[in-house]
């Protein structure tokens, strides 16, 4: 009898769950890709691994993931992985999230996470609107934009996610677009052998919803822009990261090493009992 | 210090926050993560103290919102978990409570009421939130909230509200206010052996054959934790069996948004706890809950020695509400009275359950609850 063709990757997904809601053109594909191939790459224990994501397009890739998963409210993600990463620290947490969940709704965790340095791993899709909800202006929204919220052109100036990340203390901070396959795989596996709070924006096209308000009709026309305007500017000075029709600074921009926030707490917890030994 | 290290046992003299962190402790609660509020605090303050002692984890987290989804996430990796907020937190709070009781995480809330609406009169009492937690987040669902009377009930029910909520996989609330709280009195604690504690029920089948939310004969799955290899999915979409999200399937949102209310109200006469004190004859029964049930109790001792048949029926569970007995009191009774610090909310369950009995209401706001003189005098009224 002929074996059943099997992909190699197929036990990292949920067939029961497929297809996946995304569009054609989608990155968010792309970022599962890497995703399940740096989790194949290092052999990590899916076992031990908790997928965690919020709402929007990129919320269903918690359960498209064939590991412990939770798809938590919106904007919650993050709160929600610092108390599962604190339990049971030998988790492997991450999240993978959109822009809007993780920086408008959400952004308030994501400061306290990296300023904590819980360690937690952060994979933000920026596709630089609410997809899910039609199209919408988002905190990532270059200006000028049109969505459904800004006809007229935005005018609120967007986040530089990796300035903020920066700022508030993460121990790796990297952003790539979905052109840059082998090296966001490559960012995904060094996050996951990583210490402490780390953040890679994964700057993603969105053809349906955003792009063909922005002249950039198709996946491949967005995925041009990002083949013309991406420069790799390795450790350069994240408050430079610019995302601009002209330019896309992709590379790491940090990579620290800082004890996390788990470590010091169950050390201090250690010591704390040690002492009271002692008396 | 070195002597706290253990569960404490015997007498103590404490206060209501203490004695509610105590019990939680004695619970098996291994994870606090809060904000601080006026009159919650020291929960939190008496918890970072003393988790270590446990190896616990407590965390301070950004705000009530995150103090919430760390507690879900908690619990989900297998921890005993809670928070304890007042008023305004716990507003913060309802939209992942919904989630909690979406996704079935057991955890414990407290809430020590304080005056509202918003920010309100933070160190006064109230009993303003009762029909907030039981409606506080959107959608249909049941919850389990309990309400204290003494620094004693602030620890035993901290203790049942976890044995209830890792019992039927639901958010249990122990429903405080600012008095219980920051009152200071003797609190007898068995021997930590002799406390009945409940644990969540675990899988007793194969990883592949494990549906998260499929229940087994009764109506609560068995819960099933991050690494432990089962590698399930839940989320607060609506749901099938395996977790899986159904968001246009009206069969699926029946069945699992009926199980949710229905694994409560289907066990509510296993969780509903009241006290009945001087029923059997009583004419004029006091319904009251919280501090508030201290000054009527006095008032109802007053009646008798006035000659007034005066009773008292105290619920100790506020949700699921207490039907049966306040029908069952109502039936012999000539009029109820219900003293509230709010502007009416329990009362109205007691008149829907009261049926043609009349119920007389007694509100107040601000930093006095009622007195007995003045409870007794509506039931005096009300002969």
């Amino acid at each position: 009898m002929d074996r059943e063709l099997v992909h190699p990757f197929s036990k990292y997904l949920r067939s029961a769950m497929m297809p996946h809601i995304w569009c054609s053109g989608c990155g968010n594909g792309i970022v599962l890709n890497c995703f399940i191939n740096a989790l194949d790459d290092l052999q990590i224990d899916l076992d031990k691994l908790v997928v965690v994501s919020g709402i929007g397009c990129i919320g269903r890739i918690a359960g498209y993931t064939n590991a412990d998963s939770f798809h938590t409210t919106h904007g919650r993600a993050i709160a929600f992985s610092t108390g599962a990463k604190l339990a049971n620290p030998e988790l492997e947490v991450v999240v993978i999230s959109g822009d809007g969940d993780l920086f408008a709704i959400g952004g308030n965790h994501f400061m306290h996470a990296a300023r904590r340095n819980i360690g937690i791993k952060v994979i933000c899709a920026n596709n630089f609107n609410y997809g899910m909800t039609g199209g919408q202006q988002g905190p990532t929204t270059p200006l000028e934009s049109l969505t459904t919220t800004t006809p007229y052109g935005n005018i609120e100036h967007p986040f530089n996610l990796i300035h903020l990340a920066a700022a508030c203390g993460a121990t790796y901070v990297a952003r790539w677009t979905t052109l840059h396959v082998r090296r966001l795989t490559q960012s995904i596996k060094r996050v996951l052998q990583k210490e402490g709070f780390c953040f890679i924006e994964v700057v993603s096209p969105c053809p349906e919803i955003f792009g063909r308000r922005n002249k950039m009709r198709t996946g491949l026309e967005m995925m041009e822009w990002f083949r013309r305007a991406s420069v790799v500017e390795n450790f350069s000075d994240p408050s430079k990261a610019e995302i601009s029709s002209e330019k896309i600074v992709v590379g790491e921009f940090v990579n620290k090493e800082k004890v996390s926030y788990e470590r010091l707490l169950h050390e201090k917890i250690a010591q704390i009992n040690e002492k009271r030994v002692e008396w | 210090m070195s002597g706290r290290r253990a569960l404490i046992s015997g007498a103590h003299f404490m206060s209501g926050d203490i004695a509610c962190a105590e019990g939680a402790l004695c619970a098996g609660c291994r994870f606090f993560a809060g904000y601080p509020i006026t009159p919650a605090t020291e929960i939190a303050e008496h918890l970072s103290e003393r988790m270590p002692d446990f190896g616990g984890i407590y965390i301070q987290m950004e705000d009530e919102i995150a103090s919430i989804a760390a507690v879900i996430g908690a619990s989900y990796a297998g921890l005993k978990a809670m928070t304890a907020t007042s008023g305004p937190g716990f507003s913060l709070m309802q939209e992942n409570i919904g989630l909690a009781v979406m996704t079935e995480t057991p955890c414990v809330i407290v809430d020590v009421m304080r005056g509202g609406p918003s920010t309100g009169q933070p160190t006064l009492p109230g009993q303003q939130d009762v029909m907030q937690v039981k409606w506080g987040s959107h959608g249909d669902y049941s919850i389990i909230a309990l309400a204290p009377s003494s620094v004693q009930e602030m620890f035993d029910l901290a203790i049942e509200a976890f044995n209830l909520s890792e019992t039927y996989r639901v958010p249990a609330f122990v429903m405080a206010d600012e008095i219980v709280a920051h009152m200071w009195e003797k609190v007898v604690i068995p021997h930590a052996s002799k406390i009945k504690i409940v644990s969540r029920e675990k899988p007793h089948i194969a990883p592949d054959k494990y549906k998260p939310f499929a229940p087994d004969g009764s109506l609560i799955p068995p819960m099933a934790c991050f690494g432990e290899g089962y590698r399930f999915h839940a989320t607060g979409l609506t749901h099938d069996e395996r977790g899986y999200p159904k968001t246009q399937d009206s069969e699926v949102q029946s069945r699992l948004v009926r199980r949710l209310c229905e694994k409560i109200s289907k066990n509510a006469d296993r969780i509903i706890k009241v006290e009945g004190i001087m029923l059997g004859d009583a004419d004029v029964v006091v319904v009251a809950y919280g501090i508030v049930a201290r000054a009527a109790l006095s008032a109802v001792r007053k009646a008798r020695e006035f000659g007034i048949k005066a009773g008292l029926l105290r619920l100790v569970t506020l949700w699921p509400f207490a039907e049966k007995h306040v029908a069952e009191v109502a039936k012999q009774a000539k009029s109820i009275v219900v003293p509230e610090m709010n502007c009416g909310q329990i009362v109205r369950e007691v008149e829907r359950a009261a049926k043609e009995t009349p119920v007389a209401f007694l509100s107040k706001l601000g930093e006095d609850p009622h007195t007995p003189q003045e409870i007794l005098e509506l039931m005096r009224r009300n002969t």
